[in-house]
């Protein structure tokens, strides 16, 4: 039965509501039995030495060209400020602010999305549609326990020693960009990053936001790889799927801890 | 012995209608029939993969879903598969794959894994083969590794689907007749499905055959082949004109 044209709006969003549902559902069913199989340290082990290699030594390279460029674009998108106001003093402040508590955790957050989560989706769903999965489950071994747990402690872990890293490097490139573009010295820029404006609690804030983006990724990696179907056209459509659900789900919880810790 | 009585599932439309079948212990069996007629099903159903919606599976007289976890996973070392697709694992070498059921369910040594994994790629034609990757080897290449990993740990119990989907005249009866010299030796209970009517009947002790979720005949290979069943004529001696 056709829906009438006058309710057509509503059962548009009430079927976008059951799609979102759907996917946050299955996320939270997935983290459910990810945390049954961690109290139980039921996981495999070289599957997770593998992966923190694979997703976190690997994405070094983009995490620092990211990090160097981030920090560089803020002292850039500042200059004009700093120099109408001669707000020299205040630059490793205003870089420090942003990078610790937003743009680095956010910036580095999208990168392993799109580099780490897709990545992750495509091999899960080529597991799935050729039978990796299935011949898991024939040898007894739980595809949860073996694939799924190693791989959201390596986007987690990957993501938070990232973020630590990206903030340092972003520092470093704003430093240097302040000081090429603003003649702001590097000290100058460090007194600054240290005056007491900034404090541990800016950086556990956008540490605390890594912790929480790294978990949206690798459940939605895992969820819409594990999920797939259709064959070679269903991996791309989970690639895809992950890559929308991470990032609204990353803007999303942004807000949500940013108004929460705040 | 494997027995299903009853078994029914259905996805978005049924796939199988009420199959009951026997293979006796020490059997080659071969599963034929049409395509979309339910036989990978049926296979996946018999390893515990897929739950039927109805009836039972027995499996040396125990009932594989009613089993406890333990139960299953105790179940599960005493079988070998082979997919349709070979379900290699792309991230690990030759070696590994096939070793993986050596290492996760029997705890053995890695010398006596070594050598388990170089005799079973002499069997498979593929001596020096351990530490290529699956991603560059010839779907030949893959399905030999993909019959070295299912019987590596020597299960009384192997399925085998479409064991020479895609190869050339030759491989294809290498392979049949290297499976069932393994039947043979070991004396296992092997379920077989295969579109490769005119190898897979020259190694089968019993066949049946499967259209549209039904298990229409069931019988000896000779009985197959002499069957005045007309769908069973038809398919199996691949006539054109018929009511298949």
């Amino acid at each position: 039965m056709s829906t009438p044209r006058a309710l057509q709006p509503f059962a548009t969003i009430g079927g976008a509501f059951l799609a979102t549902s759907e996917v946050v559902g299955g996320m939270g069913v997935m983290f459910g039995r990810i945390v049954s199989r961690l109290v139980r340290l039921s996981f495999d082990r070289s599957e997770l030495l593998r992966n923190l290699y694979k997703m976190g030594v690997k994405s070094l390279p983009i995490v620092v060209v990211t990090a160097l460029f981030t920090g560089g674009i803020m002292v850039i998108q500042a200059a004009p400020l700093v120099e109408r106001y001669g707000a020299h003093g205040l630059l490793g402040w205003g870089a420090g602010f942003g990078t610790l508590r937003e743009i680095g955790p956010l910036l580095t957050a999208l990168m392993i999305s799109g580099r780490v989560g897709a990545n992750n989706t495509a091999e899960l769903g080529t597991m799935v549609v050729t039978e990796q999965i299935d011949a898991l489950r024939a040898l007894a071994i739980d595809p949860i326990g073996f694939l799924i747990v190693p791989r959201f402690i390596g986007i987690v872990t990957t993501l938070f020693l990232s973020t630590v890293f990206a903030d340092a490097l972003a520092l470093f490139g704003a430093a240097y960009a302040g000081r090429g573009i603003l003649g702001v010295e590097p000290m100058v820029f460090f007194n600054g990053l240290t005056s007491g404006l900034l404090g541990l609690g800016d950086v556990f804030h956008g540490l605390i936001k890594s912790v929480v983006f790294g978990m949206v990724i690798a459940l939605a990696s895992c969820q819409f790889g594990i999920a797939t179907s259709g064959g070679a056209p269903g991996v791309g459509r989970a690639v895809n799927s992950t890559v929308v659900v991470s990032a609204a789900g990353i803007f999303v919880l942004d807000y949500i801890v940013s108004f929460a810790i705040g | 012995m494997i027995a299903l009585e009853g078994v029914t599932k259905s996805f978005d439309r049924p796939v199988l209608r009420g199959v009951n079948l026997i293979v006796p212990e020490g059997c080659l069996y071969g599963l034929i029939g049409p395509g979309a007629s339910g036989k990978s099903v049926l296979l996946k159903i018999l390893v515990g993969l897929i739950r039927p919606e109805a009836g039972r599976v027995l499996i040396g007289g125990r009932d594989i879903f009613q089993m406890s976890d333990l139960e299953l996973q105790e179940f599960r070392k005493r079988i070998g598969m082979l997919f349709q697709n070979n379900a290699l694992f792309d991230f690990m070498t030759v070696a590994d794959n096939i070793a993986f059921p050596l290492r996760r369910l029997f705890n053995l040594p890695d010398q006596e894994v070594q050598e388990r994994v170089a005799e079973r790629l002499a069997v498979v034609s593929l001596p020096g083969f351990e530490e290529r990757m699956p991603s560059g080897l010839s779907g030949g290449q893959k399905k030999r590794v993909g019959v070295a990993r299912a019987t590596v740990a020597k299960a009384p119990i192997v399925f085998y689907d479409e064991p020479a989907a895609g190869l050339d005249p030759v491989t294809s009866q290498k392979i049949f007749d290297l499976l069932r010299a393994e039947q043979r030796a070991s004396g296992a209970t092997v379920v077989m499905v295969s579109s490769d009517l005119d190898r897979l009947l020259t190694v089968t002790d019993r066949v049946g055959m499967m259209y549209r979720g039904s298990l229409i005949f069931d019988g000896t290979t000779q009985e197959a082949k002499q069957s005045k069943n007309p769908y069973v004529h038809q398919f199996v001696h691949g006539i054109p004109e018929g009511p298949l």
